[in-house]
């Protein structure tokens, strides 16, 4: 899944697409999952990184992150789901 | 380099709930780089706030509304042409582009000057005509139908489903669900406007505007996109953004070539999930937003003034995204002697 490129994402967790006007906030770890995404880091590179760094276990990273994902789809601000 | 002195008449004074281009329209001329503006107030009511706000005009004339007839308007103008020596006016009043179109060679003549659309272009846009406007210019347009009569929203069934807009042939619009609401959203808009009322297909999405100055020879001299971020009860922009939207400007851009579009223009058009661009209306002037468009780097109303004395204008090609305009109120006190002047006097 690829971000869209054009969206400006500030350390403290503002979204911000310049293509709508739209903006959104995220807490540190929601940013930590897209600066990965736009390393273009794929799901199990993602949840190793946060067993690793995080008490959390595979279900309810996994639980997390769908539902995390789901949102940056709904929000339309993932190229895939452009077009 | 020294400025060029010359003297602009302005309207829309009423930075109201319901805000004329006025304000931020002298506002944009006052951080001119190439003018030095001597700044003609005309107001139709007294009370409108920018006759009162400091150093925003130098001069208050009130001028009678155009519903008394373009002559006895545009006679108000000459007088105050007299008085003032008026270079450039800027109508920013929708009920008033009709008087200052049809007029512009008989203001040419006592050597003022306007930059607005001929009257095909003005007539063509109409509400009640988008919808042929934009198959003939390639946009989008949600369909609509005028009706002259509520006993006709019965039938309407066969056409359109529910909900779908109600709508003046000059201002408001309303959502009707069933029958019965259209009726009387109807009735409503006929007692206030008149006929015909417009029937539009209502297309989900989100609002998107676009501020735009066409030259009259198919050229964008400078087009904004914004987005609305609050919104009065009146549905008018309280708080908004610049953005980037490649197709809008495209959008924009290919319409004022085929139109041909002299003057400033504000296009509204709705954007739905699937990224389609629906044309919901074209408002032949600068908007209320124009200072939005100053902000981001495109001083438009300066422009305007350019083109409108024939002076050269290099088109702008960029703008600074993602700035907002958040506007607010400010009670000013006022001495009654200005109010008094300008009631008795018809000038301050």
């Amino acid at each position: 899944m690829r971000l869209k490129r054009k969206l400006a994402i500030s350390e403290n967790g503002f979204i911000f697409d310049p293509t709508t006007g739209e903006s959104f906030s995220t807490n540190s770890e929601g940013i930590e999952i897209i600066q990965m995404l736009n390393q273009n880091k794929d799901e199990v590179e993602i949840k190793n990184f946060f067993m690793e760094n995080y008490e959390v276990d595979e279900s309810t990273f996994e639980h997390s992150y769908y539902d995390f994902v789901t949102m940056l789809r709904y929000f339309n601000l993932t190229e895939d789901e452009q077009n | 380099m020294s400025k060029t002195k010359i003297t602009v008449a302005v309207s829309g004074l009423n930075a109201t709930d319901n805000p004329g281009p006025g304000v931020p329209v002298i506002r944009a001329l006052r951080e001119s780089k190439d003018f030095d503006c001597k700044i003609i107030g005309l107001a139709y009511e007294n009370l409108e706030p920018g006759i009162y706000m400091p150093q925003l005009a130098d001069k208050i004339y009130q001028v009678p509304y155009p519903s008394m007839g373009s002559d006895t308007l545009i006679q108000r103008i000459e007088y105050i042409h007299e008085q003032e020596q008026i270079d450039v006016i800027i109508p920013n009043f929708d009920a008033e582009l009709y008087a200052f179109i049809t007029s512009e060679k008989r203001l040419k003549e006592k050597g003022i000057s306007v930059f607005l659309p001929s009257l095909p272009q003005f007539e063509d846009r109409h509400k009640a005509n988008l919808f042929e406007y934009g198959q003939k210019h390639g946009i989008l347009v949600p369909r609509s139908k005028n009706i002259t009569s509520p006993s006709e929203i019965v039938s309407l069934k066969k056409e359109f489903s529910y909900p779908f807009l109600v709508k003046g042939k000059y201002y408001d619009a309303y959502v009707a669900f069933n029958a019965e609401q259209a009726v009387m959203y109807y009735n409503k808009i006929a007692s206030k406007w008149g006929v015909p009322i417009i029937i539009q297909e209502f297309v989900r999405g989100t609002e998107v505007n676009v501020i735009a100055l066409g030259d009259g020879k198919g050229n964008t001299i400078g087009a904004v996109p914004m987005r609305k971020l609050y919104i009065t009860d009146k549905g008018k922009a309280w708080s908004g953004i610049s953005i980037d939207d490649e197709e809008l400007l495209k959008i924009t851009h290919d319409l004022l070539k085929s139109s041909q579009w002299r003057g400033g223009m504000e296009l509204e058009l709705i954007k739905t999930a699937d990224n389609k661009y629906y044309l919901v209306e074209i408002n032949p002037r600068i908007p209320a937003w124009v200072y939005l468009a100053v902000g981001v780097g495109q001083n438009l109303p300066e422009a305007l003034v350019k083109l409108a004395m024939n002076m050269p204008v290099e088109p702008f090609k960029t703008y600074d995204v993602g700035k907002m305009f958040v506007r607010y109120s400010w009670d000013m006190i006022v001495p009654i002697h200005q109010f008094q002047t300008l009631s008795a006097l018809g000038e301050l």
